[in-house]
């Protein structure tokens, strides 16, 4: 018992601190790491996360234009929360904008409006909501309502509000997911999270485990291409990636209930895509890292934007505009597009490839990093 | 007579760190050849650039008639390179290890030769067994059968004994001559001067020069060494007093025994007789060792290329 129970002395104590210190001042990465992330995760929580979102991208429908429409319009645009980016002249084209997710909301003013309201009629207005994302779009659904009553009054003095409070009969929509549930949102959305962390990573890891354990040298030594080394190291993660996709989907079906609206085959080609993309940045990851711990590091980098400000944690059109455009080149912000806009929308090919190409170029770009890093010899 | 290796003015640079100089390097078909030089020498470059791992700064020669700057992919084919670590993968079996080799080198009858390799060895039963839990001797033999699936013309083993038990140590050596006379060029680096004697020729180099070249006897001579081997009672707390007679360049430790050897023989010769005397120790003239000369060749080149 008295063995285990020695007295403790400073100058070991104090040598082991040392060597500590030491050891970490030698790891770069890391100590970049330790000074970067906070300041990361301040500039991000602080500035780019905003769950309030204003600014979001509106069209306005008017079968009939009058002082009032006008006068609502400008209200709306007023109010900081919409971003009013012209008129649709058919239904058809403003469906088009919604299904693409170009727009947030399609407000439509119906015939008769002016007239209806001057009678006190209570004339509808029309919201179609893009509710695939419940939270962005509370905040902006509360302000319509508001402006409605204090534009018509001061557009009519001594016009009061009747009795039932509003002048005007706001009838929203939430499409996609009209009954705002959560799970809707985040369980499509947490295929691609997963599918982040384990493909970048798995990867990221594959290839600086054999310089790690020197076991680099001897595939080296053979007549191995660095394409068959690459490539032949990933085939094994796509397989992993489709089943990890795959045992997602039938618990977002089967536990969850989330709708899955759109083509199966569709979602399992873009999900390849997705698959292929990380799989890109974990090759190139780990052809840049020198020991496994830096891979892991550099996913860790690499995961916490992409969860942040890919749309996925935090509404994507609340960001100021430099992080939406951080956000557009991170994979998972147009794969959550894709995944959602497919299982709740329903949406075919045709209506996603401006969320495609990005994937492709993304691919291309990293691939083509990763490939000119590769070493073929010791160098 | 054909060189397999045929190598000049090869060059290499890591950083600011000029690791190989100017290496030139012959070696004939057949022959077991051997690489000696301290650690960081540049023995271990030298291997890698001579099968392609590496690619040279600056410097031409063919390795297996093929151009060492340009032909590394077909040089590969034909060249075992073992590993100064052991370089297979720990979490496959020994089968699995060797049927991995066999497909990156697109052999024939892949599994014909694993069956064979793996009886050669004395580990067909063991063959499910993971390479990672295997002894240090086993790992080097599995690492050499490993380099000689794919018939290769030249091998080149780095440190292939270094932590392998004697007895290993000689069955392995066995074994490179009976490759040898079945006609593989080997060219093998060592620290140990039992095997560099069984070398049909050497190459010295330190800092990144080629010092010496040639038989093991040839290395000597060059040197124009002269030993003295001093015996007697007490003869190890003189080590000192004989490092500073006139004319003695180096004082080593062989047993009992020191060898003091140095260039001057006449005036180291009469220091030495003298000494002995005076302190009742035996002094015989005796032969130069191979070791002696690496030495001698060793210090002479810190005091050359350090300062």
């Amino acid at each position: 018992m008295l063995q285990h129970m020695r007295r403790m002395t400073l100058h070991r104590w104090l040598g082991i601190v040392i060597k500590e210190f030491i050891q970490l001042k030698r790891d770069r990465l890391t100590f970049g790491m330790i000074l970067g992330i906070p300041i990361i995760q301040l500039m991000i929580f602080g500035f780019a996360i905003n769950s309030d979102p204003k600014h979001l991208p509106t069209v306005v429908l008017l079968n009939e234009s009058s002082a009032f429409t006008r006068d609502y319009v400008s209200a709306m645009r007023n109010s900081d929360y919409f971003d009013l980016l012209g008129t649709a002249n058919t239904e058809s084209e403003a469906d088009n904008l919604l299904e693409r997710g170009d727009v947030q909301f399609v407000v439509t003013f119906p015939l008769d409006f002016e007239r209806k309201l001057i009678r006190g009629e209570r004339p509808e207005i029309l919201v179609q909501a893009d509710a695939t994302d419940p939270v962005a779009a509370a905040g902006a659904l509360s302000v319509l309502n508001h402006i409605g009553n204090e534009v018509f009054t001061q557009d009519m003095p001594g016009f009061r509000p009747p009795a039932s409070g509003s002048l005007i009969d706001l009838r929203v929509h939430k499409l996609y997911n009209p009954e705002g549930i959560t799970a809707y949102n985040i369980v499509p959305g947490l295929i691609g999270v997963i599918l982040t962390m384990t493909m970048v990573l798995m990867t990221g890891l594959a290839m600086t485990r054999e310089r790690e354990r020197g076991t680099f040298e001897n595939l080296l030594a053979t007549p191995a291409t660095p394409m068959e080394v690459m490539t032949g190291k990933l085939v094994p993660y796509i397989l992993i990636g489709l089943i990890q996709v795959t045992v997602i989907l039938i618990l977002a079906r089967f536990v969850f209930h989330v709708p899955m609206l759109g083509s199966l085959w569709l979602l399992y080609g873009v999900v390849l895509v997705f698959i292929l993309a990380n799989l890109a940045l974990g090759i190139t990851f780990s052809s840049i890292a020198r020991n496994q711990l830096q891979a892991m590091q550099m996913t860790f980098f690499f995961f916490l934007p992409s969860i942040l400000l890919s749309g996925f944690m935090f509404p994507f059109r609340g960001m100021p505009q430099w992080a939406q455009v951080i956000g557009n080149a991170l994979p998972l912000t147009h794969f959550l597009q894709l995944v959602r806009g497919i299982l709740l929308k329903g949406n075919g090919l045709g209506l996603m490839f401006h969320h495609i190409w990005p994937l492709l170029l993304f691919i291309v770009v990293v691939l083509g990093v990763g490939l000119k890093t590769f070493r073929r010899t010791l160098d | 007579m054909n060189l397999a290796i045929d190598v000049r003015g090869i060059n290499k640079h890591f950083g600011d760190k000029h690791v190989v100089k100017d290496l030139s390097l012959q070696v004939r078909e057949g022959e077991i050849y051997g690489f000696l030089g301290p650690n960081g020498s540049g023995k271990t470059t030298s291997i890698r650039m001579i099968c392609g791992l590496l690619t040279p700064d600056s410097g031409e020669g063919t390795c297996l008639g093929y151009d060492v700057l340009n032909d590394n992919v077909e040089i590969k084919k034909y060249v075992g390179y073992m590993t100064q670590k052991f370089s297979l993968w720990d979490d496959l079996t020994i089968a699995e290890n060797l049927d991995f080799v066999a497909r990156m080198f697109g052999m024939q009858q892949r599994k014909k030769a694993v069956d064979q390799a793996l009886d050669e060895l004395g580990l067909s039963a063991r063959r499910n067994q993971l390479a990672g839990t295997l002894s240090g001797g086993w790992k080097q033999r599995l690492s050499l059968a490993s380099c000689l699936l794919h018939n290769p013309k030249l091998l080149l083993l780095d440190e292939p004994t270094a932590g392998v038990d004697p007895k290993a140590r000689r069955d392995f050596w066995e074994e490179i001559h009976r490759l040898s006379s079945a006609g593989i060029t080997i060219l093998v680096t060592t620290h140990y001067m039992d095997e560099a004697e069984r070398c049909h020729r050497l190459a010295y180099i330190a800092y990144g020069n080629l010092l010496a070249n040639g038989t093991a006897d040839e290395i000597v001579a060059a040197q124009k060494l002269e030993t003295w081997v001093v015996s007697g009672a007490g003869v190890h707390s003189q080590v000192t007093a004989l490092r500073v007679l006139p004319s003695v360049e180096q004082v080593t430790t062989f047993g009992t025994a020191l060898h003091v050897s140095g260039r001057d023989g006449g005036t180291m010769g009469a220091a030495i007789s003298q000494f002995c005397a005076a302190h009742s120790l035996k002094a015989e003239l005796g032969n130069s060792s191979l070791e002696d000369a690496f030495i001698h060749l060793m210090r002479n080149t810190r005091d050359q290329f350090e300062e």
